[in-house]
């Protein structure tokens, strides 16, 4: 297991030295823009979840490794499922001293949610950090092995079989949505706020399964309490050696969250290159490799063209997801 | 005995008396509260080794709790909403002329729940977290019924005027984003500023800080008023002793607090105002609550403290935040690669032992410095208002703005003030609402939870035997007004 995740790194880091090379060198090409002021780091969730977890380990990176000459200050906009982050960030256009950290409700709620008008092709990519990974775990005393004995055990259960997941219309209730389909299950899904509490409704027998991330249910299942039954993802992860993907039983099915960060729209050329420089840096660094091993997470540093079209691709994803379920 | 080793090294004690120190300060300035504090620091932990981070984030917190007192009892404006009942006896204290007391009674009741509560934490770590785990949303709703239970009792004779002040901070807690459906409710036409809701603090500061002055300048238009508050070490003295009157009431809230505090989403707010609550029912003079009755200060703060180490619980063994200071904590210890949850105490027993010997000794030293500051506080109270007012009106300003960062709820924050004053010249209490608006939301996603897994049938707050229990509890407490009102009635009529 740990060979595999060392590959993974071994493979990964290169790459993304590489990456942030070039972009050193071609930002000091451009012109030595820095910034005149602390800078807002907006996080599109509240205090706590796994977003701003996240955040928070970008700014310690930043501030530990002295990558930025001016402090990044982390401010939480949690509100309307990031509608309120996503008009902050549109009315700051222009701004050089706005970026922001996004999750999938980047897509999601301006498609649910036309009324915000928020255009997110023109926010200015700054870069993507990595994808989360998501499983199907379910509690150890439900016996539960693989996911014929769980399809059975849903199916018996009809829709007294619960699913815990963070917010309504978001990831985890599109995941649930994939698997009532899949299977011809009722699973009834019950939204709570964050995913460390989902993870704890499982481990306390408060529902029958959840769709969590690797991070937020690794401390339950290394305590022997929660099982993985199979992977949204195209390969087995390193960590959950066991449990197969949905494309190798036969639903051909692949859900990442991207975990990016992204600057207010009409940001100058310099100031996002400068941006783009930060953060392909933290990505290189040993702290943020780390994590990336250690919470099975995947995907490599984008930016710039490659990132605007990954975003236009994963929101075309999202909308046919969105009308599929009905939430559009 | 490992961890007082670490504890006691010259640095994370060094740390620990920094943190404690800083931790009062942040928590006695109205707003800006051990939530804003700790995220703040943050950053700066990386200088440390990761056990001296936590230690020094956990004594900011600790600091933080004695602090909300300071606020609470001085000028009468709660810091953090784990310090609104504190304001009930200890503001009506200072104004009397016995803030000391009121103070030295705070410090000494956090320390006993602090201590109690750790020591709890040091026997039956593993096995309460098993009944943390067992808490279900059904229970959490049952536990919420209990607290709003509470404080039916404590708004005085005018129930009519307490319920109609609850269900204005229910109404407001409502504003915002509907936490099941995701969808911005209430927002007043789409303004952006209301989609984060109504915060806690811009209500508190608004009503308490703001209503108040606007109340004062009105009493006090043609003099200015100055309490008398007298300071020596003789009545620091006495005033410690004087504890042994209220031990029953302080180890009463540590025990309380502590059990709540360590149910996830729970934190120390509702902890502490059971506390206060049960401290009234069971006193033999309950009329004399609300008007400066020194258990009214003893049972809340040593159901917050004890509350806030109850909190770290579920953090450590379950990975779930307790509070908003400890989902802080939480994303600090992850990114010192310490992960938390059930494997915690196996794999890095050196730290957690550390840890909790870090919070006997932090609570030792806030206790110590809090003692050490008083007299500066008092002498806050001589000040003349003249001067404290535009002081007071900056420090709600600061409070208003900090924790959301928006201009827009200074504005909220100034209407309230209005409000709170109208509200106060009606005669009606103010406590009630705000602390539905802080219980609300915790209310209201359970209650939903609950109904969504029992296809809307309410006897899944009946059927499990824990929501049960505390429901049938809750129940009684409800009813209880009701009966003495009828009871006094009927009297009346016999008479």
């Amino acid at each position: 297991m740990s060979i595999v995740s060392k590959k993974l790194r071994n493979m990964v880091i290169p790459v993304a030295v590489a990456v942030a090379s070039t972009l050193t060198f071609s930002t000091s090409a451009v012109a030595e823009w820095s910034p005149k002021k602390p800078i807002d780091f907006v996080i599109m969730a509240g205090k706590g979840g796994g977003a701003d977890k996240m955040a928070r380990l970008m700014q310690s990176v930043i501030e530990k490794h002295g990558l930025s000459s001016k402090p990044f200050v982390p401010i939480n906009k949690p509100g309307g499922s990031g509608a309120e982050a996503l008009l902050h960030l549109k009315s700051k256009k222009g701004d050089n001293h706005t970026v922001m950290v996004t999750l999938n409700s980047f897509y999601t709620t301006p498609l649910r949610q036309p009324g915000l008008g928020v255009d997110i092709s023109t926010f200015t990519p700054v870069g993507r950090m990595a994808e989360d990974t998501f499983l199907l775990w379910v509690n150890v005393d439900s016996g539960i092995e693989n996911i014929d004995q769980f399809v059975a055990a849903a199916k018996a259960a009809g829709s007294d079989w619960l699913m815990a997941g963070t917010g309504k219309g978001q990831e985890d209730q599109l995941l649930t949505t994939f698997l009532n389909k899949a299977y011809g299950l009722q699973i009834k899904y019950v939204p709570f706020k964050g995913g460390g509490r989902v993870a704890k409704e499982l481990a306390g027998n408060h529902c029958n399964s959840t769709v969590n991330n690797p991070s937020e249910q690794l401390g339950f299942y290394e305590a022997g309490k929660t099982r993985p039954i199979a992977s949204f993802t195209p390969n087995r992860l390193p960590l959950f050696p066991d449990a197969p993907t949905f494309r190798e039983l036969g639903k051909d099915y692949v859900y990442f969250m991207q975990r990016s960060v992204v600057g207010a729209p009409g940001m100058s050329d310099e100031a996002a290159a400068y941006y783009r420089d930060v953060f392909a840096r933290v990505y290189a660094t040993d702290e943020w490799q780390a994590y990336m091993t250690k919470k099975s997470l995947m995907g490599g540093f984008l930016t710039g063209a490659k990132l605007k079209s990954y975003w236009a691709r994963e929101k075309a994803i999202h909308e046919v997801i969105l009308k599929d379920i009905g939430e559009i | 005995m490992l961890g007082f080793g670490i504890a006691l090294e010259p640095l994370n004690l060094a740390l620990v008396i920094f943190g404690c120190a800083l931790g009062l300060f942040i928590g006695a300035m109205p707003g800006l509260g051990s939530v804003n504090g700790v995220a703040i620091l943050l950053p700066m932990t990386f200088l440390v080794p990761p056990t001296g981070a936590i230690i020094f984030l956990a004594a900011i917190y600790y600091g933080a709790m004695y602090g909300g007192a300071i606020s609470s009892i001085m000028l009468g404006i709660p810091g953090a909403s784990t310090a609104v009942a504190t304001t009930f006896d200890g503001r009506p204290l200072a104004l009397a002329g016995k803030a000391d007391q009121a103070l030295i009674t705070a410090a000494g009741a956090s320390f006993i729940g602090g201590t109690v509560s750790v020591v709890l934490f040091t026997l039956f770590a593993p096995p309460l977290a098993e009944v943390a785990l067992a808490f279900g949303s059904a229970e959490e709703f049952a536990l919420m019924m209990l607290a709003f239970a509470t404080f039916i009792g404590l708004g005085g004779d005018d129930i009519p005027k307490t319920l109609f002040s609850i269900c204005i901070g229910l109404v407001l807690s409502a504003v915002g984003l509907d936490i099941i459906s995701g969808e911005p409710r209430l927002i007043f036409g789409g303004l952006p500023g209301f989609f984060h809701g109504i915060n806690f603090l811009v209500l508190a500061i608004g009503i308490y800080g703001i209503g108040e002055m606007l109340w004062t300048i009105e009493s006090s238009s043609d003099g200015v008023k100055v309490s008398q508050a007298s300071f020596g070490v003789g009545r620091i003295v006495l005033h410690l002793k004087g504890l042994k009157n209220t031990l029953k009431t302080t180890l009463m809230g540590s025990l309380l607090g502590y059990f709540v505090g360590i149910l996830p989403a729970a934190g120390a707010t509702p902890g502490s105002i059971m506390a206060y609550g049960m401290a009234k029912t069971m006193s033999k003079d309950p009329d004399s609550f609300g008007k400066g009755n020194i258990e009214g200060v003893a049972a809340p703060e040593s159901a917050n403290n004890a509350a806030s180490t109850g909190s770290m619980l579920p953090m450590l063994t379950l990975g779930i935040p307790g509070s908003p200071t400890t989902a802080i904590l939480l994303g600090g210890m992850v990114i010192w690669g310490l992960e938390p949850g059930p494997m915690l105490f196996v794999e890095h027993q050196d730290f957690v032992w550390a840890l909790i010997a870090s919070l006997y000794v932090a609570n030792l030293a806030a206790m110590l410095i809090n003692l050490a500051f008083i007299p500066a506080f008092i002498a806050i109270l001589r000040t003349p208002f003249t001067i404290l007012a535009p002081i007071i009106f900056v420090l709600c300003l600061v409070g208003g703005y900090a924790p959301t960062q928006s201009l827009h709820d200074i504005w909220l924050m100034l209407i309230f003030g209005v409000v709170g004053y109208l509200m106060r010249k009606l005669d009606y209490p103010l406590a009630p609402a705000v602390l539905a608006i802080v219980l609300g939301p915790l209310a209201e996603t359970s209650m939903r939870q609950a109904l969504i897994m029992s296809d809307g049938s309410l006897m899944i707050f009946f059927e499990r035997p824990i929501s049960g229990t505390i429901m049938g509890i809750a129940i009684v407490l409800f009813v209880l007004p009701a009966a003495k009102i009828y009871r006094s009635s009927i009297a009346r009529k016999n008479n």
